[in-house]
């Protein structure tokens, strides 16, 4: 009993949260996201053509609430041997709510030795951010992450 | 000017995963931002970055407006023998700057 009235707890405080996160979305949105998430499954449709994307190896590192969207420290890794027979081609890192859904392309060789970069990235919004790495056999692995912004970038005015 | 902070190990041993980190000064304007007036401040980012060692490609990365200012980059290889990464940052407006950097493999 005891342990049910936690559970329902918890949900009723978790509704409370994302209520709350979706009142303060439009005060954002309205400034910029021009790319939709029409856009970034074409985006992702451009890279994978037919190809099935599994969800899995992938490692996203992203803090998961970031105070400015102009600068947020990215990481990606692979798991991956990187041997000559068995390695990542290339990463590719899209977004959903940017002006544009890319983010950047990564082409790697077995010569890497571990399949991982990392980066400093721009937000717009409160989005999602997607990783998908090409295996030298051909398969496309993913990971996502929702990061929530409250400074957006690309936002203030040039003087 | 542009001015670019290369990190290479400058020893390690033949065979070892060793980690290479660039930073690069550049405005990465993306195209979006608006001046006060009104008017769209023009594209101005790197594109691509390319590192080479001793000649053979092992890196390469497409860059977008999405990259923060000053681009960091950090990646690896596998040190195989002594020699030199040459590294090439190209962007808009014919934006062209290049660093080496030199290893020794024991």
């Amino acid at each position: 009993m005891i342990e049910r009235h936690h559970v329902s707890r918890r949900h009723l405080l978790q509704l409370g949260g994302t209520v709350a996160i979706i009142g303060a979305l439009p005060i954002i949105t309205v400034r910029t996201a021009r790319a939709t998430p029409a856009t970034l499954a074409s985006a992702i449709r451009n890279l994978v053509g037919e190809a099935n994307v599994q969800t899995g190896r992938v490692k996203l590192d992203i803090p998961p609430l970031v105070e400015n969207g102009n600068t947020v420290p990215m990481t990606v890794s692979i798991d991956s041997p990187m041997t000559a027979q068995d390695f990542v081609k290339s990463i590719h890192v899209f977004n959903e709510k940017n002006p544009q859904p890319n983010i950047g392309n990564f082409y790697l060789s077995p010569q890497a030795g571990r399949a991982q970069v990392a980066t400093r990235i721009r937000l717009a919004d409160t989005q999602k951010v997607v990783a998908i790495a090409k295996m030298s056999d051909g398969s496309f692995w993913s990971a996502s992450v929702d990061v929530i912004v409250t400074l957006a970038a690309c936002t203030e005015e040039v003087l | 000017m542009a001015s670019a902070l290369v990190n290479v190990p400058a020893k390690a041993k033949r065979g070892a995963v060793i980690e290479i980190k660039t930073l690069m000064s550049h405005i990465m304007e993306t195209g979006y931002r608006r001046t006060a007036a009104g008017e769209l401040v023009p594209r101005d980012i790197i594109t691509s970055l390319t590192c080479r060692f001793n000649g053979a490609e092992i890196f390469r990365a497409d860059l977008f407006p999405a990259i923060a200012a000053n681009p960091f980059l950090s990646f690896f290889t596998v040190a195989t023998e002594s020699g030199n990464f040459e590294f090439e940052w190209i962007g808009d407006n014919g934006f062209v700057a290049t660093a080496s950097a030199a290893i020794s493999v024991e």
